[in-house]
């Protein structure tokens, strides 16, 4: 059946108006029950690569569906939130019991991020697929070379900076050698960061976990530990806030986000339990090739306008 | 530093609040899950069509709407109501911060935290604005 006749009387309200009604590939359609469990299992292995590599399973959810199974980008989107707030928030009851999250850092930065989920939802009806696209493929590629090259722990700063002074942001986080103070620096900046993390999570249905590290850990200059935790606490509460405006513009289906739900939570959790007896180096190689394999298909897809 | 003693408290309600967001998390799924279960049974053999968006019906994107399918007992509303539970764990952990900042009588954290909370519940309650 060709798509142009279902799309006349399906345009929604709350569609963008450059809905891609042209193409539609998938002229031989799965059973519910194949699709369930075929998704299901590319979950399972995207939420257990993504927590083996500390890199995230949600960034290849939407990839996944859209690519592979040919699910509407909105749709996609709609259950990879979904998932992120699953990951972020079965991740963080073993984070917190370390002492490594700064409470303060994450809730401030969430004003900002919130804003930013609220607004990147706003304009993700207006923002055409092709565009969306490329700036997955981007993200990809950013998330890809940032795996290759290794992370350096920065020289921690005690030098005082006015916002954080003012916000009481500065604390200290457990070492080997006890207690370590370090002083938060350039707030105004990763406030700013934030916000663009929060558009960039509400328009692709990502966690933006690297984009939240990379101000945390570069520019407000926290250890990488409390970085990495803090973001985790953050995640959640930035999907959640475009989840439900999604819920409500009917991105959610039921039958696409269950599978992709249960699948990451599954695989996170399994790859949280053998984390000290897989090769992390390996599987890094072969998540990276993944990614940049992906990346290459949606900046492909973003510029001939094919998703 | 300029409060006494505030990473002890700060500590002891994020270890709450990590046990809180781990059974959250888990009612979710298994909600999720009774819901899948009765999806397939009901639903299993009929063919998926995704590659074009239509949007859920309206049983399916409002918590009222939501609430009422799971009365009749509709196999989508169950599982929705799953996802519903998972959206609303973040917040509950948002909420719960309050509640510690709060105590503490750290008011500007309180009202941080409170613009933070009333930015998602807008999303989670007038999402269709």
């Amino acid at each position: 059946m060709w798509a142009s006749a279902e799309c006349a009387g399906a345009v929604t309200p709350s569609s963008s108006p450059n809905v891609d009604c042209g193409v539609q590939r998938d002229l031989s359609p799965m059973t519910t029950l194949a699709f369930a469990l075929l998704v299901a299992g590319g979950s399972f292995c995207a939420g257990l690569l993504g927590s083996l590599t500390g890199l995230g399973g949600g960034i290849v959810v939407v990839p996944m569906l859209t690519l592979l199974f040919h699910v509407d980008l909105r749709y996609a989107i709609g259950a990879s939130l979904v998932s992120v707030i699953a990951t972020s928030s079965g991740a963080a009851a073993a984070y917190v019991r370390e002492g490594f999250t700064n409470v303060r850092v994450g809730i401030l930065l969430e004003v900002a991020t919130t804003i930013g989920a609220l607004v990147g939802a706003a304009i993700a009806g207006y923002t055409p697929t092709s565009l969306l696209a490329i700036l997955f493929g981007l993200i990809l590629l950013f998330t890809a070379i940032r795996s290759i090259r290794p992370r350096q722990e920065h020289a921690l700063l005690t030098t005082p900076d006015n916002w954080a002074a003012r916000l009481r942001l500065d604390s200290t986080y457990p070492t080997a050698a006890g207690r370590q103070p370090y002083s938060v620096q350039q707030v105004p900046a990763g406030f700013g960061l934030m916000f663009i993390a929060g558009i960039l999570s509400a328009l692709l249905g990502i966690g933006s976990g690297i984009v939240k590290v990379l101000a945390m850990d570069q520019m407000m200059r926290l250890p990488f530990k409390v970085s990495t935790t803090t973001s985790n606490f953050m995640i959640g509460v930035t999907a959640a806030a475009s989840a439900g405006v999604y819920l409500h513009r009917g991105y959610i289906d039921p039958t696409i986000a269950f599978p992709v739900m249960l699948g990451v939570l599954c695989g996170a959790l399994l790859g949280a339990r053998v984390l000290g007896i897989a090769n992390p180096r390996r599987l890094r190689q072969v998540f990276t090739g993944v990614v940049i394999v992906m990346a290459a298909e949606m900046l492909y897809k973003g510029f001939t306008g094919s998703l | 530093m300029t409060d006494p003693s505030p990473r002890v408290s700060d500590h002891a309600v994020e270890q709450v609040v990590g046990r809180l967001l781990q059974l959250g998390v888990l009612v979710a799924a298994l909600v999720v899950f009774v819901g899948a279960v009765l999806l397939l049974v009901q639903h299993g053999g009929t063919p998926v069509a995704y590659s074009v968006f239509h949007g859920e019906p309206d049983g399916l994107r409002s918590i009222a709407g939501i609430v009422r399918g799971v009365m009749s007992m509709q196999s989508e509303s169950i599982v929705q109501l799953g996802l519903l539970l998972l959206i609303a764990t973040p917040i509950a952990r948002v909420a719960l911060t309050l509640v510690a900042f709060l105590i503490q009588r750290d008011r500007t954290y309180v009202a941080v935290t409170a613009l933070v909370l009333a930015l998602l519940l807008y999303g989670l309650l007038f999402g269709n604005a």
